[in-house]
């Protein structure tokens, strides 16, 4: 048990950002939008947070930066998406493609610093807890804020009028329009939010994770998090054991070429990809007997009033 | 006097407007670029001009744009047929490096001094194991109506780190001082080059694919059963056309077509198998399919473009000390670009003048 602490908590941490990316794909992805730009958000995030915090000196002000920034850029996909009604697979990709380019572009000249960031603060009397306490109790102030962040999001989604709204318009916007609400309008903050998130996330790798700079730091992590929605079934609470999970495989693969033995590590790293096609063959199949699983009925679906004036 | 905008539902588009709205998509998003490229504090004219000058300026340029337009007008044709019965095969670079891992399979297992032998067994071998990736989301998608977009996304990262497996492992050349790649091809294994410069047989295979696909599309019964299902899927149903089976086929014969660009990627220039031997070709096919409106000899010219622009993104690696990435700045607002303007593709716009307040 001893053995396994350090990789559970290594686990935690390398989870973290990959948590927050699939937050925020599931409150677009339950508003109808589906935003496979991640990647780009979490570098542009990663940046941004990291440009900040160095010359402020405030990691927190670079989260802030971090959230902005995702949201702005969503903002692009949002306009596509939900006010032209294009192509959202293409139009995520463009944000994928936009996001790794600018963060490299912008962040050559931050190559080799450092920040102090987000150091670690374990929390009292939790952190003392055998096994637990250093496992979930002993990190960054981002990684509680995470944990905080998907228990809230859990129970907005299911439990609150606004959350009932979000289902609503991802499950049929025009119902949502004929009740009197913009689908339209909240798709857009959802997306907007959703973008966020995921930089927040990005933000994370280069403020609490390495705290630096490197070009394509996210090394695939927003992709990962385009898969872990389908793997949580939509559901906050069940992103967090996703999370962990390929955080850990990342983890288990470091400490596995540290350690010097045969297996190979790009094995190991087909593991999370191989898994997502099979949950997503479980929730099909499911979904084909008529058992719904908490896909939105109207993601990525365009949808317009079609009666602009 | 005050106007209001009024938009029309547009049902044809003429011919003119389809030659005038791509490049002007194009110019916008040069335009954004540079906009973008200057607030990242890098001058958009020095860039431009360096991308150009490096891509177009000199025979050497030119050929290496050809060099990279093979790859794009190979897998954009296998993402057009995709794409044309509205199956998002994502999967294109996936599919890319399962072809050069046949590939190099080939040569390793069944090497053969005979040039003519070696190129059929090395095409037959990656457009099998590009068209089994795409053939494996094909499947999930006919049987359980599995989404062929995360299916054909995954399955990119997997190959991905397959061919890793192989290179980092067993297919390691031992004398190549720790460096990550295959032992070279044989000869026999190589395509013949052109004119003294690296442009290779795949321009032939390019050029041919892009006729066949304009064939089998335009004229014969399967094409008119993929445009069937493109344009409306329930209808093609109805009247009988088997949709599960083309779903398969589609992304048979399309992972096959993105394979055999990895097959004259590695047979053709590099002569080996290495890791990061596409920089993403898979996915740039995806932006020349789509800003080709899925018409083949559009596909010619668009890769083309993106050939330039991928040439142009070395120079200023080289010039101006940029990263390789910079170009997917450009990349994606190209992308943002041509979706924007689908709007007005879909929409005649007009000012009104109001009668009055």
């Amino acid at each position: 048990m001893e053995v396994l602490i350090p990789i559970l908590a290594a686990a935690v941490r390398s989870g973290t950002p990959i948590l927050y990316a699939t937050l925020g794909e599931i409150l677009t992805e339950r508003s109808g939008v589906q935003n496979l730009g991640l990647e780009g958000l979490m570098l542009m995030g990663a940046f941004m947070g990291f440009s900040v915090t160095h010359a402020t000196g405030n990691p927190w002000l670079g989260v802030v930066a971090a959230f902005v920034t995702g949201a702005a850029i969503s903002l692009v996909h949002a306009f596509l998406s939900v006010s032209i009604g294009a192509n959202q697979v293409v139009s995520g990709l463009a944000v994928a493609m936009f996001g790794t380019g600018a963060s490299a572009l912008l962040g050559r000249k931050m190559v080799g610093l450092t920040v102090t960031g987000f150091g670690k603060i374990p929390v009292p009397v939790l952190s003392g807890i055998p096994v637990i306490g250093p496992v979930f109790f002993d990190h960054d102030p981002l990684v509680y804020i995470s944990y905080g962040l998907a228990f809230f999001l859990y129970w907005f989604i299911f439990h609150t009028r606004p959350g009932l709204n979000l289902r609503a318009v991802g499950e049929s916007p025009i119902v949502v329009d004929a009740m009197g609400l913009s689908a339209a309008r909240l798709r857009y903050v959802y997306t907007l939010v959703g973008g966020g998130l995921a930089a927040v996330g990005g933000s994370y790798l280069s403020l609490a994770y390495t705290k630096m700079w490197s070009e394509g730091m996210s090394a695939g992590r927003g992709w990962i998090a385009v898969a872990l929605v389908i793997f949580a079934l939509w559901n906050p609470v069940r992103a967090i054991l996703g999370s962990y999970l390929f955080g850990g495989v990342g983890a288990m693969q470091l400490r596995i070429q540290a350690a010097g033995t045969s297996f190979p590590a790009p094995i190991l790293m087909m593991m999370p990809y191989i898994f997502t096609i099979l949950v997503l063959l479980v929730i099909s199949v499911k979904k084909g007997k008529g058992i719904l699983l908490g896909s939105p009925g109207a993601l990525g679906v365009p949808y317009s009033r079609e009666e602009r004036t | 006097m005050k106007y209001r905008v009024v938009l029309r539902r547009r049902f044809k588009t003429g011919l003119l407007f389809e030659g005038v709205l791509p490049v002007l998509s194009v110019a916008v998003a040069l335009v954004f670029a540079g906009g973008a490229l200057s607030i990242f504090g890098v001058s958009p004219v020095a860039t431009y001009r360096a991308m150009f000058r490096g891509a177009l300026g000199s025979g050497y340029g030119l050929s290496e744009v050809v060099v990279k337009t093979i790859p794009l007008v190979i897998s954009g044709i296998a993402v057009a047929l995709a794409f044309r019965m509205k199956i998002w095969n994502i999967g294109a670079e996936g599919q890319i490096y399962l072809g050069a891992l046949a590939t190099a399979a080939v040569v390793r297992y069944f090497p053969s001094g005979n040039q003519a032998v070696m190129l059929l067994t090395m095409t037959a071998g990656a457009a099998l194991a590009g068209g089994a990736w795409g053939y494996a989301a094909g499947f999930m998608k006919s049987r359980w109506n599995v989404n062929e977009v995360i299916t054909t996304l995954m399955l990119n990262y997997i190959g991905l780190h397959l061919a890793d497996y192989f290179i980092y492992g067993s297919w390691r050349d031992p004398s190549s001082l720790g460096f990550p790649m295959t032992p070279p091809f044989p000869p026999s294994a190589r395509l013949p080059q052109f004119f003294g410069t690296r442009v290779h047989l795949g321009i032939i295979a390019a050029v041919i694919l892009v006729l066949v696909f304009r064939l089998v599309i335009r004229w014969t019964r399967w094409g008119f059963e993929i445009r069937a299902i493109g344009d409306n899927p329930r209808a093609a149903v109805y009247s009988g056309i088997p949709y599960g089976r083309n779903v398969e086929l589609v992304l048979f014969i399309s992972g096959a077509i993105a394979g055999l660009a990895g097959m004259t990627e590695i047979a053709g220039l590099q002569g080996r198998l290495q890791p990061g031997f596409s920089p993403g070709y898979g996915y740039t096919a995806i932006i020349v399919a789509w800003l080709a409106r899925l018409n083949p000899w559009a596909i010619l010219v668009v890769s083309f473009f993106m050939g330039v622009l991928l040439v142009g993104g070395e120079t200023i690696q080289v010039i101006m000390r940029l990263p390789l990435a910079s170009v997917q700045v450009i990349q994606g607002c190209i992308l943002f670009s041509v979706l924007g303007f689908e709007f007005f593709r879909n929409y005649r716009v007009f000012l009104v003048r109001k009668e009055s307040g």
